[in-house]
């Protein structure tokens, strides 16, 4: 049985500097009420991981949390630049950040294969490109076949914080609608958070969801509305007009350390 | 009063439409957001009711009714025949080459349509972060058609990418000016059409190579009245 707690407790309990920590959610489901608790807590020199930086990584890159990022598509989706990573990147601002990028299918093998407590994992892509110089990935043999293939690590996490409709009171976790590589962070970090939109007696079945038993997580917090601006399907809708928004607010550094002063450092919940 | 006739057609909706066209016979697409996925949208509406839409988000046959913003808007996963996790949509349906087309675009594109979507510049040192590699190098690779959308000009078609990130091969490469298709020996990428009212020396001058152009260049049909409407109703929905 998983701990449910609060949310100051759980990253208290769960995160420290200098983590390898992975925030999952693909578009769908993002924890962004965690992520916002690991910026307050002030954490330091994290590596980052995810597939799609996407806004919340954004936010944590400007706010100086990250020293790392390891991801495979840094967009704000169908608006355009992520402006505080390229500033980090191109510019080492608020301070430099290690990158190491992969393609999503090298990714969500890796996520795989750390899931599935295997050192690798086994796919066919990135010959020809000039990822292969710039990555962790490398040609081999098929034992059986002889077929040219690529082997991709599996990702060594400390945390997963990953963000579902509801937990009942055991701490069972259930989510529908986009899954993304969710299962695969929780089962392949050492340690794992999982913010709900709400605590029910029992969990109802729904056609396509993940389960996530409650012994196979350390800690569940109720945080409702906690992946807006992203979604929570059939609970809160994906806020399209903040992910535009964005675009402006993120843009200037003053302009951005002073938004999320506003709405994150001193929107701290009770 | 008599009503005004509607604009002619701009360049963006006649790249949209000529998109859209060749999806006319296809069994499944796999798209992403932008003009990819207006057309794609365009071509189920308009003459392939039957047509599967793929979205990387994990949705597999979303019917959506307008043109979402992200890969992963709630109104795909609601439509969708399937919904799966990334390694599933990435290991079990694009890899094995399930999915008939895909759509992509990049920032750059070489004479051999190969992509670049990951830097400008050096790439220690990027003049400019772009956003990186997503799907698309694994679905160039394992679905059997690949469909390159660009705007035409000599930033975007150049001699040498910065980056090489998908090696695409693609069957077409539609812009905004016209067609580029494989020459079948040298697999160069060659103007084949061109749109309406568009000279070749426009599109020579927008590209950043010395563009091939095929014997016979052959022109795009116009969009018809009822193609423009129904995009411009999709767009205001």
């Amino acid at each position: 049985m998983s701990d449910i707690t609060t949310l100051s407790e759980a990253v208290e309990e769960l995160v420290h500097d200098g983590d390898t920590l992975a925030l999952e959610g693909f578009t769908h489901l993002i924890p962004f009420a965690a992520g916002h608790e690991v910026i307050r807590q002030g954490h330091i020199e994290l590596t980052l991981v995810r597939m799609t930086p996407d806004l919340l990584y954004d936010q944590m890159i400007g706010m100086g949390c990250a020293s790392g990022l390891v991801f495979s598509y840094g967009g704000n989706p169908g608006v355009g630049s992520l402006h505080r990573f390229r500033d980090a990147i191109e510019n080492g601002w608020p301070s430099a950040l290690e990158v190491e990028e992969h393609s999503h299918a090298g990714m969500a093998n890796r996520y795989a294969a750390s899931a599935a407590g295997l050192p690798m994992a086994v796919m066919r892509g990135y010959v020809g490109t000039d990822l292969m110089a710039h990555t962790q990935v490398e040609e081999i043999e098929c034992p059986f076949t002889g077929e040219k293939l690529v082997a991709v690590p599996a990702l060594d996490l400390d945390v997963a914080i990953v963000h579902a409709q509801e937990a009942d009171r055991e701490g069972n976790v259930q989510l529908w609608g986009i899954p993304g590589v969710q299962k695969e962070a929780v089962l392949g970090a050492r340690r794992s958070l999982v913010t709900v939109e709400r605590i029910v007696e029992r969990l109802e079945p729904r056609p396509g969801a993940v389960v996530i038993p409650g012994w196979a997580v350390d800690a569940v917090v109720e945080a409702p509305a906690g992946s807006l601006p992203s979604y929570s399907l059939g609970i809160t809708e994906r806020d399209n007009d903040f992910y535009r928004a964005w675009d402006k607010l993120s843009r200037d550094r003053d302009e951005f350390r002073a938004w999320m002063d506003e709405h994150v450092i001193e929107g701290a919940p009770a | 009063m008599a009503t005004e006739a509607p604009a002619a057609a701009t360049a963006a909706e006649i790249q949209t439409v000529v998109a859209a066209r060749l999806l006319r016979a296809a069994r499944s697409v796999f798209i992403g957001v932008g003009r990819p996925s207006t057309a794609a949208i365009l071509a189920r509406e308009l003459y392939n009711p039957d047509l599967v839409l793929v979205y990387e988000s994990g949705t597999i046959g979303a019917k959506p009714r307008r043109i979402p913003l992200s890969i992963g808007d709630g109104e795909l996963a609601e439509t969708a025949e399937a919904v799966v996790s990334v390694p599933e949509m990435f290991n079990y349906w694009i890899g094995p080459g399930r999915i008939q087309v895909a759509f992509l675009g990049a920032a750059q594109v070489d004479r051999l349509g190969n992509l670049n979507s990951t830097v400008i510049g050096d790439y220690e040192h990027p003049k400019t972060r772009l956003p990186g590699a997503g799907g698309a190098p694994e679905i160039a690779l394992g679905c059997p058609e690949v469909i390159v959308i660009a705007p035409h000009d000599a930033r975007t078609f150049v001699e040498r990418l910065d980056f090489l990130t998908t090696v695409a091969a693609p069957s077409a490469v539609i812009t905004d000016l016209g067609v580029l298709e494989p020459d079948p020996e040298t697999k160069e990428m060659t103007l084949t059409r061109l749109h309406p009212g568009v000279e070749v020396g426009t599109v020579r001058e927008a590209t950043g190579w010395d563009l091939a152009v095929a014997d016979a260049v052959t022109t795009t049909e116009d969009p018809s009245a009822e193609e423009l409407a129904a995009l411009r109703e999709l767009i205001a929905r």
